[in-house]
């Protein structure tokens, strides 16, 4: 191994990751005083937080009565019972002063004619448990992670962050179980930093680029998760991957469920609404999983629209272009890019596309790492938040707005447990050498790869096989081959052809080192989705249409060496955090 | 004396030319500026023959399909590939834009693609924006308010309505690297850009520091730089209006 110029840095707490959950556990770190480091491969406000369009949750009330409660009801029934209740309810409480927080940071929220913050209907927010349709999802136009990002990262200059941006992480040091920080590669100058920290919050978010079509941004490679893995430890209910109901068809850009908040419509080819059919009172705003399966289902049974009868229409011309242009701006002008749409004039075609994973790094509600060790056990020096966490507060489905919620309420919660647990200038552990060369060592080996296969070519066939063996609908049948299939390109790797050996910004390494990360987690979907033999929300098995509560009401946990997987599994948390609210016991869902 | 030359090593020279191997009948040449900083050699513009009958129709579909099939060894940024991260902005004949919304089929004749003008470049593709961002961060990018309760500031839809058309940028840097002002007093004029932003904070009514903010960039480097060229409007890829923003920011400035 040729020798590598390494850095050392010591911080209070390293956070890795400058989305939104990650921005917002450094602007709380900082305010607590604790030397923190953010470490981003991108710059902040390239993160795919931008991406988030719909709204925030939270029961304000703005537009009518609510509770959190019935926010925290409509959380449990949208996670088909497989969430953490004690998590959502610690979720749904705080997610008003969440959000009347990032107002103060100075999100452009839109507003209502009081001039108080603006809030749409949203797919499975409800009123008084589950009765009728409740505007809860504050909205910033339909940019409203746009907004939340660029204003977080603001807060986090005014804190002083130190950020460490382009700086490519590669693993996390761990001593006799415990991290002491992580080891990155600056894109910019080719140099090696060691960061050793008390704390380790990843917030890296989610691995969609594992799926051919997704609506995930190239860089979504879930880089947290794997460091993770290959530290040891598990990642949990990796099987739940959210297909969102409305890709535009042919692209995979998300078209928000605001258009659909706010009125805009789903047609087959023989133009009937046919999610009356699927959820007779929810309509077009069920929960996601609902309607990506009815899409599904009528493309398959020959109602699809197009030549190829394989996407459906999304309407929105019937509402006032007024209403279009004041809420729904974005979604014009991206139906107008991607699929050369007027949406004032004609429908926008679309089809489920891979959206969210609803899948990470177990913690407990106050975003430290769970593993399992016997029993239930915290992973000292280590939390994660964001996607890339499974706290779980979206359990087998994830209902739309409530992912921006998460970011800001864990990312706060992350801040303030590392503020009790790490005290500003506390000494550091000795690291053990071997982590770093470990480390170092994979590194090497991968960019000096010259064999014969390109990453590309790698990655492509791992997105083939999950888009066609683990997509919405899965049977025995298909899983089994999937298994199989996802680890020849992960056997290809022995044959790995790495063209540019060089360390700046060597992009072909990068790509490399993101599918290295990408396998891991495909290998562990795969094997998750094959091992859990039931449906619940975005899990659908042909074979066992059945939710079946006896066997499976309980977080898959994987870990993944190489491509040897070992699949376990822990109860769901069958309580609530405090008195405020009542244990929800699993009933029928149905919207 | 002036320097009138530029200097030797800057000179772009001819680079590889990459012959197309699938045999297709709708070929189109792509010219990429290519610069690697571990190499003491000159920037190269490489020539590759793309199949467009198998080609996504914006720009950064060309140029993941040459680093996908062709020449791994390409750097640029991109992430989200429609239009919000912002990453992906490049020079494409000529005219600043991001890749990922730019359809090849509006760009004619061979595809030349260049970083950002006027920026350091990094390698190929990808500038050095650390001026453009420590600019931004002067311009103390946040909200300031002396309210404390745990309510909502009341804003009215009018006053929002001000903020459209500033709080959508993406900070792609299009519009500054576009402009000759920026070009010529980079380090000192803050640019289109970052006044943008600095206009979303004057004008935002939530903000108490109106006055400090307006008396911060009413400097003759920072602001009055702008000589109303508006390639920063032509520029934008999001259809914002930069140069409107410094045009209200001198009349508040004008009417104080």
């Amino acid at each position: 191994m040729s020798a590598y110029k390494i850095i050392d840095h010591e911080y209070d707490v390293v956070v890795l990751g400058a989305g939104g959950s990650g921005l917002r556990a450094a602007v709380g770190l900082s305010e607590a005083g604790l030397k923190t480091a953010c470490v981003s491969k991108v710059f902040p406000t390239r993160s795919h937080t931008s991406a988030a369009q719909g709204g925030i949750s939270a029961a304000l009330g703005n537009m009518g009565e609510d509770d959190w409660r019935w926010h925290m009801y409509d959380t449990v029934k949208g996670a088909d019972w497989l969430g953490d209740q004690d998590s959502i309810e610690y979720l749904c409480k705080e997610a008003p002063a969440a959000v009347l927080e990032l107002e103060k940071y100075g999100v452009p929220f839109s507003r209502t004619e009081e001039g108080k913050i603006y809030q749409r209907p949203f797919g499975g927010m409800t009123k008084n448990y589950g009765n009728e349709t409740v505007q809860r999802t504050c909205a910033a136009a339909d940019r409203t992670g746009h907004a939340i990002l660029h204003t977080l990262y603001g807060q986090a200059l005014k804190h002083n962050t130190e950020f460490f941006i382009e700086y490519f992480a590669l693993d996390l040091i761990m001593k006799d179980g415990a991290c002491k920080g992580i080891i990155a590669w600056n894109l910019n100058d080719g140099t090696i930093h060691r960061f050793r920290s008390h704390t380790t919050i990843i917030a890296t978010g989610g691995y969609g680029k594992v799926y051919y079509s997704a609506t995930s941004a190239h860089t979504c490679t879930g880089d947290g998760n794997a460091m993770a893995l290959r530290a040891g430890l598990p990642l949990q209910d990796m099987e739940f991957v959210q297909f969102h109901p409305t890709g535009i068809y042919g692209h995979g850009t998300l078209i928000s469920e605001g258009v659909r908040g706010e009125g805009g419509y789903l047609v087959n080819s023989k133009g009937e609404r046919f999610m009356e059919r699927y959820a007779p009172k929810a309509k077009d705003l069920a929960s996601r999983d609902v309607v990506s399966r009815s899409i599904a289902v009528e493309i398959n049974e020959g109602r699809g629209i197009g030549k190829e009868q394989d996407h459906v229409h999304l309407h929105i011309d019937h509402l006032d272009p007024k209403v279009i242009d004041e809420r729904l701006p974005g979604i014009s002008e991206a139906s107008k890019l991607f699929a050369n749409v007027d949406v004032t004039k004609e429908p926008i075609p679309v089809v489920p596309t891979v959206h969210y994973n609803m899948g990470g790094i177990p913690t407990n509600y106050k975003a430290e790492v769970l593993t399992l060790n016997g029993s239930e056990k915290t992973v000292p020096g280590l939390m994660a938040i964001g996607e890339a966490a499974c706290v779980s507060v979206h359990g087998a489905n994830r209902l739309g707005s409530n992912s921006l919620i998460d970011l800001v309420v864990f990312g706060r919660a992350a801040a303030k447990r590392a503020a009790e647990l790490v005290k500003p200038g506390m000494k550091h552990d000795e690291i053990d050498k071997n982590e770093t060369d470990r480390c170092l060592d994979r590194f090497d080996k991968l960019r000096n790869s010259e064999g014969s296969n390109p990453t590309s070519e790698l990655r492509l066939s791992m997105q083939k096989t999950m888009q066609s063996k683990c997509a919405v609908f899965r049977t025995e049948k298909t899983l089994k081959e999937g298994v199989d299939e996802i680890r020849k390109p992960y056997d290809g790797m022995d044959s790995l052809s790495v063209k540019d050996k060089s360390l700046i910004f060597n992009t072909d390494l990068v790509e490399t080192l993101e599918f290295d990360n990408l396998i891991r987690q495909a290998i562990t979907t795969m094997d998750s989705a094959y091992h859990r033999k039931e449906s619940r929300g975005a899990h659908a098995r042909e074979d066992f249409p059945k939710r079946d509560d006896e066997n499976y009401m309980q977080h898959t946990l994987s870990w993944c060496n190489g491509s040897k997987t070992k699949i376990n599994y822990r109860p769901v948390h069958r309580s609530t955090l405090t008195n405020d609210v009542q244990y929800f016991p699993p009933q029928e869902r149905v919207y | 004396m002036v320097q009138l030359n530029l200097p030797a090593n800057s000179k772009v020279e001819k680079g590889q030319y990459y012959k197309d191997k699938t045999g297709s009948k709708n070929i189109r040449k792509i010219n990429i500026y290519r610069w690697d900083p571990s190499k003491n050699e000159n920037p190269r513009l490489d020539t590759y023959e793309v199949d467009m009958d198998n080609c996504s129709s914006k720009v950064l579909d060309v140029l993941n399909k040459i680093k996908n099939e062709i020449d791994p060894s390409i750097a640029y940024r991109r992430s989200c590939a429609h239009g919000v991260c912002g990453s992906c902005a490049m020079n494409m004949n000529g005219k600043n834009g991001l890749a990922c919304t730019k359809a090849h089929s509006e760009l004619d004749g061979d595809i030349d693609i260049y970083p950002l003008p006027h920026l350091k470049v990094l390698k190929d593709l990808i500038g050095d924006l650390t001026t453009l961002y420590k600019q931004y961060e002067s311009v103390e990018p946040w909200l300031k308010t002396s309210k404390v309760n745990d309510k909502e500031n009341i804003q009215s839809k009018d006053d929002r309505a001000k903020l459209d058309g500033l709080y959508e940028c993406i900070m792609c840097a299009c519009c500054s690297t576009s402009c000759p002002s920026y070009w010529w007093n980079g380090e000192k004029y803050l640019g289109p850009a970052v006044l943008l932003q600095a206009y979303r904070w004057i004008i935002d009514s939530r903000d108490e520091d109106r006055k400090e903010r307006l008396k911060k960039v009413a400097d003759e480097l920072k602001l009055y730089r702008c000589h109303t060229i508006l390639n920063c409007t032509n520029a934008c890829p999001k259809g914002l209006n930069p140069a409107k923003a410094i045009a209200e920011i001198k009349k508040m400035l004008a009417t104080a």
